[in-house]
């Protein structure tokens, strides 16, 4: 069966979308990266989705469910390098995925979770 | 008809130089002619052209019809003529007035020429129907030209109105002139988000000092503008927001949400600055 990559780079997970997803695959994403999430133990989450060029409103919804899961397993997400037409496409629907992060490019997705997770982290060795 | 349309040729052919004289008296002492707008001298020059078009036209018969092959060099110089003429700021009614004037003199010089009752009516109908048709084509002419200016200056103004500016490494402007609608929104949300790709830029700021009013639609197509930014990794500041436009905001009950505000392009900038890692210091 088709499965979209879910890849460990260090302390943080890389899921490149390159196929069009279709609602199955977008299922069997949800269950895989919450998986890996608690095998990992990971703190940071990148989805990028650069190369999908169509969205409509339901792999709209499950970007949104997908980030907030992470949230909940308290891993951060960054959703990076969404196409113009596909951001338009979304507000249009009224999914502006409110409070999922968002960053231009895999680079800058990057820097925002070190910042975050630093922030963090360096708040926890303090108090410990 | 064949006779008729012949004499009229010939009366034309006959007096081109008379009749010419009269038409250009006859329009320079017209209330329609403006000296403003065109020295007598291209007048004239128009009305020798179109005269000698319509008696070349006239020989070669059809009086009828204008649509003809025999009438094209008429209908360019019409053309030529009437689109001049609207954009040096000429009403159509004025530019029409310009081939009736001819109708006084070419009248009474059929009149003149062609004694029987009958076969003067004929001729008068014939010229009358002829210039009317040319009037009218002018007319339609100059409304076209118009109509294609209008449209090329709403393009213009689509595209004019929306620029986006790159102020700092990663901080653009978007200063938004006039009345935002859902036609408008589409073409700056467009510019925005693929300025922001070609720029990678992390900041915009939406200047709305020339949007006159802010309702609930315009402030839902800012809000969807941000939100598609958002989408794009890059965090919008709302700027230019004017002290009747703050209240109309807060009248209408609008939530402008987690957006940033600021009054002032300046006071957004140095916001954008300081998130981009920036220091801003005066120098003595």
């Amino acid at each position: 069966m088709e499965r979209i990559p879910i890849l460990k780079m260090g302390e943080f997970l890389l899921v490149t979308i390159q196929v069009d997803m279709h609602d199955r695959l977008a299922l069997t994403l949800q269950d895989d990266l919450t998986e890996m999430i608690v095998k990992n133990r990971t703190h940071g989450v990148l989805i990028d989705i650069s190369a999908l060029e169509v969205v409509d409103s339901f792999i709209g919804r499950m970007l949104g469910n997908i980030a907030s899961m992470s949230r909940v397993l308290d891993a951060a997400t960054v959703v990076v390098g969404m196409q113009p037409a596909v951001a338009i496409t979304l507000v249009e629907l009224g999914l502006s995925l409110p409070g999922v992060r968002t960053a231009l490019n895999v680079e800058k997705g990057m820097e925002l979770l070190r910042g975050s997770l630093t922030a963090t982290n360096g708040h926890a060795r303090r108090q410990g | 008809m064949k006779g008729t349309s012949s004499r009229l040729a010939e009366i034309i052919a006959k007096h081109e130089q008379d009749l010419l004289a009269q038409w250009i008296k006859e329009q320079t002492s017209a209330v329609t002619q403006r000296p403003d707008l065109m020295s007598e001298a291209e007048l004239r020059e128009q009305s020798r052209a179109l005269l000698n078009g319509i008696r070349n036209a006239v020989q070669r018969g059809r009086l009828d019809d204008i649509t003809g092959s025999e009438w094209e060099s008429v209908r360019e110089l019409l053309d030529e003529v009437s689109r001049g003429r609207a954009r040096t700021g000429f009403s159509p009614t004025e530019t029409a007035m310009f081939v009736f004037s001819l109708k006084q003199p070419l009248f009474s010089r059929l009149r003149a020429e062609i004694r029987e009752p009958e076969a003067l009516a004929d001729e008068l109908w014939t010229a009358s129907v002829l210039l009317d048709k040319l009037g009218l084509y002018t007319t339609e002419v100059s409304q076209k030209s118009r109509e294609e200016v209008i449209l090329r200056q709403q393009q213009d103004m689509l595209e004019l109105s929306t620029p986006v500016v790159e102020l700092w490494d990663g901080v653009l402007a978007l200063p938004l002139i006039g009345t935002l609608d859902s036609a408008r929104t589409q073409v700056v949300m467009e510019n925005l988000l693929q300025k922001i790709v070609q720029t990678g830029a992390g900041i915009a700021i939406v200047d709305i000092t020339g949007v006159p009013t802010v309702d609930t639609l315009v402030a839902q197509h800012l809000l969807k503008t941000v939100a598609a930014a958002r989408l794009m990794g890059a965090d919008c500041i709302i700027s230019g927001i004017r002290p009747q436009i703050a209240q109309t905001i807060v009248h209408l009950g609008v939530d402008l949400g987690t957006v940033t505000t600021k009054a002032t392009l300046a006071a957004a900038f140095v916001v954008a600055l300081e998130r981009s890692g920036a220091t801003i210091s005066k120098g003595r």
